[in-house]
């Protein structure tokens, strides 16, 4: 059943981020016990699992914001657990994160929360060229021209989410974390935030950690979708391998009645295209 | 790793062309765009078959050289082609952060709408008064819709579980009423003055004052606090649509608990502070209790009495109106939340306090004095 959960023979710089027993603990209750996890480069890795699953918890544990209490885990082939902050700078320029809800700076503008870590890390860059840079990742994140001088407060939710995204791109990352980037959205924002993710998973051939409910994005995006479910990742595969499995869970997600509209619209979608 | 992105310039002909070399990637720029900046003269062609790797603000920068200087890019991988390409479409004009408008008509601008604000807060908490008035009206038509769970709550809330941080904020300002007016009074050799300082100031301002402040600090926030984030959540929304008066429900129990238990917490936090200023007297002046408290009742009119308790409760309203009042205000965002428990906590301490210089005016009128 779990046949998928690790490459035979993992080849490191084939690897992006890469977890093993992975233990997380609050107090008495066991979010995580072992989970073992690999995300390739320049894959799209959905992550599912039912609510308090810890989809969240494992992706703060990878960027660091939860110290597992056991396991560990490789970022480009650095481990990460226990490393000082200042040591694993090199490592945070390189990737980006999305919150849930956006987690803009509210005291800033848009450009201006978009600039915050080019300034960080690049104080060289002129205040023109990071004007500019700051103007096209607004609008790569598919905002309009006038989003860039507001603040956090005047935009909607979905606005909130592509700031975010923009800002997540800001540092032109090689990694991207996404924390249910379409929760909240409506369909057709939710479709057009998709399809952004992928183009720019295309042009700058990102690798992308994707924690999703949404049934639509795991299907029109995903490469692979990994399964959290009793305190580990029990599958990992394509939606058509994960769809072999027999485990209830999976069988129930993907074939209950929401599974089963999404399947039956990207075969209608495909049919279109034919 | 230490290769970092850089440029050539070359004279093909009569065509000047750069050629760029190395990794056009954000980490590798170093200075180059700002030595870019010189470059643009004459530029026919900018040559990108030597670099190693591009990622958008590279292509950024190739394509503000191409739009600055009017030169061809030639040499780009489909890849980086690409990127030009969706860069070059996102390029827009952008604001960075607002206009600015002058410092004049900013601070005028500022000063007016502070004044419509302050104007329009104190004309809400005068609607708001009236709602409740209605709400206390109907509860006392309809006894069956007294919420005495809730009441009590915020009983326990506001009253009991104050009692041990003013116990000690009382001791310690009877203590040092004491002790400085002691230090003043021995210069004239009337240091048994003290506790006629002691009492009447205690009975009369400060018991009730200090206590109107704390309470408005510890409850009056935590009412705007509570009611703003229920107010953030819809709760208050499903409150109506099922039928329950948010007024009678939140606003009316905090009320009453605030009102009641004002009188009891001023009158409480006086008794402690006239021991606290005992206990000095005895320690430092040698005056025995029993003499301080004989002394007392001798200095102290009951009007004094009457002057704190008949302040407490209108404090006590004061207090429950402007954090409920707030609270029922918030709207939009957790941060609103923050600023209207600031402006129930500001608001409800200067009422108090502009109220309080108006009874001292008052009773001095009417002779207690």
């Amino acid at each position: 059943m779990d046949a998928q959960v690790t490459d035979p023979a993992p080849r490191d710089d084939s690897i992006a981020v890469r977890i093993r027993g992975v233990v997380n603990r609050f107090g008495d209750a066991t979010v995580h016990d072992g989970v073992e996890l690999d995300v390739r480069r320049g894959e799209i890795l959905g992550v599912v699992g039912g609510s308090g699953t810890g989809k969240s918890v494992l992706m703060r544990s990878v960027i660091g914001l939860q110290t597992p209490s056991e396991g560990e885990i490789e970022v480009f082939g650095e481990p990460m657990v226990g490393r000082d902050e200042d040591d694993t700078i090199a490592i945070r320029k390189r990737w980006g994160i999305l919150f849930q809800g956006g987690a803009l700076f509210s005291t800033l503008t848009v450009a201006e929360n978009v600039q915050v870590p080019l300034r960080e890390f690049y104080p060289q860059l002129s205040q023109s060229l990071m004007d500019e840079i700051a103007a096209y990742k607004v609008r790569m994140s598919g905002l309009p021209e006038d989003a860039g001088a507001k603040y956090p407060s005047e935009l909607s939710g979905g606005m909130r989410k592509r700031a975010g995204l923009a800002r997540a791109l800001a540092l032109d990352p090689e990694l991207l974390f996404l924390d249910e980037p379409t929760a909240g959205l409506d369909p057709i924002g939710a479709a057009a935030f998709d399809e952004l993710t992928l183009s720019l998973k295309r042009t700058l051939g990102l690798t992308v950690f994707l924690i999703t409910h949404d049934l639509d994005t795991l299907y029109a995006i995903c490469d692979r979708v990994a399964v959290l479910a009793d305190k580990q990742v029990i599958a990992v595969g394509t939606i058509p391998e994960l769809l072999a499995l027999d485990h209830p869970w999976i069988q129930e997600y993907f074939n209950g009645p929401r599974g089963r509209a999404a399947t039956a619209a990207v075969a209608r979608h495909e049919k279109v295209n034919a | 790793m230490l290769e970092v992105a850089d440029y050539t310039l070359e004279d093909r002909g009569t065509a000047r062309v750069v050629a760029f070399t190395g990794p056009l990637t954000l980490s590798k720029l170093g200075t180059l765009p700002d030595r870019l900046d010189s470059v643009t003269e004459g530029l026919a062609t900018i040559d990108l078959s030597r670099i190693e790797r591009i990622d958008t603000v590279g292509a950024w920068i190739v394509h503000r050289l191409a739009v600055r200087s009017g030169a061809k890019v030639v040499g780009a991988s489909p890849d980086a082609a690409n990127l030009i390409e969706q860069v070059g479409s996102a390029a827009a004009p952008m604001l960075v952060r607002p206009e600015r408008i002058g410092s004049f008509n900013r601070v005028l601008g500022e000063v007016g709408q502070a004044t419509l604000l302050a104007g329009r807060t104190m004309l809400g908490l005068l609607g708001f008064f009236g709602a409740a008035c209605i709400a206390f009206a109907n509860v006392v038509r309809h006894p069956k819709r007294f919420r005495l769970n809730a009441v009590v709550q915020q009983f326990e809330v506001v009253g009991v579980s104050a009692l041990g941080i003013v116990g000690l904020m009382s001791f310690l300002i009877g203590l040092v009423i004491a002790q400085q007016g002691a230090v003043q009074l021995r210069q004239f050799g009337f240091e048994s003055f003290t506790i006629n300082l002691i009492g009447r100031i205690t009975l009369r301002e400060l018991g009730v004052l200090m206590t109107a402040i704390m309470v408005a600090g510890r409850s009056g926030s935590a009412f705007a606090a509570q009611i703003g984030t229920m107010k953030l959540t819809e709760e208050i929304d499903a409150m109506r649509t099922i039928g329950m008066s948010p007024m009678e429900t939140l606003v009316l129990p905090r009320i009453i608990a605030a009102v009641v238990l004002m009188p009891l917490l001023g009158f409480y936090a006086s008794v402690i502070a006239i021991i606290g200023g005992g206990i000095y007297c005895w320690v430092d002046l040698g005056i025995p209790p029993v003499t301080f408290i004989q002394r007392l009742r001798e200095v102290v009119p009951l009007t004094d009495f009457y002057v704190g308790m008949v302040k407490a409760p209108v404090f006590g309203l004061i207090i429950a109106l402007s954090g409920c009042f707030q609270g029922m205000q918030v709207e939009g965002n957790a941060e609103d939340v923050g600023m209207r428990t600031t402006a129930a906590v500001v608001q409800a301490i200067f009422l108090v306090i502009v109220l309080d210089a108006f009874f001292a005016v008052f009773f001095t009128g009417i002779g207690w004095s």
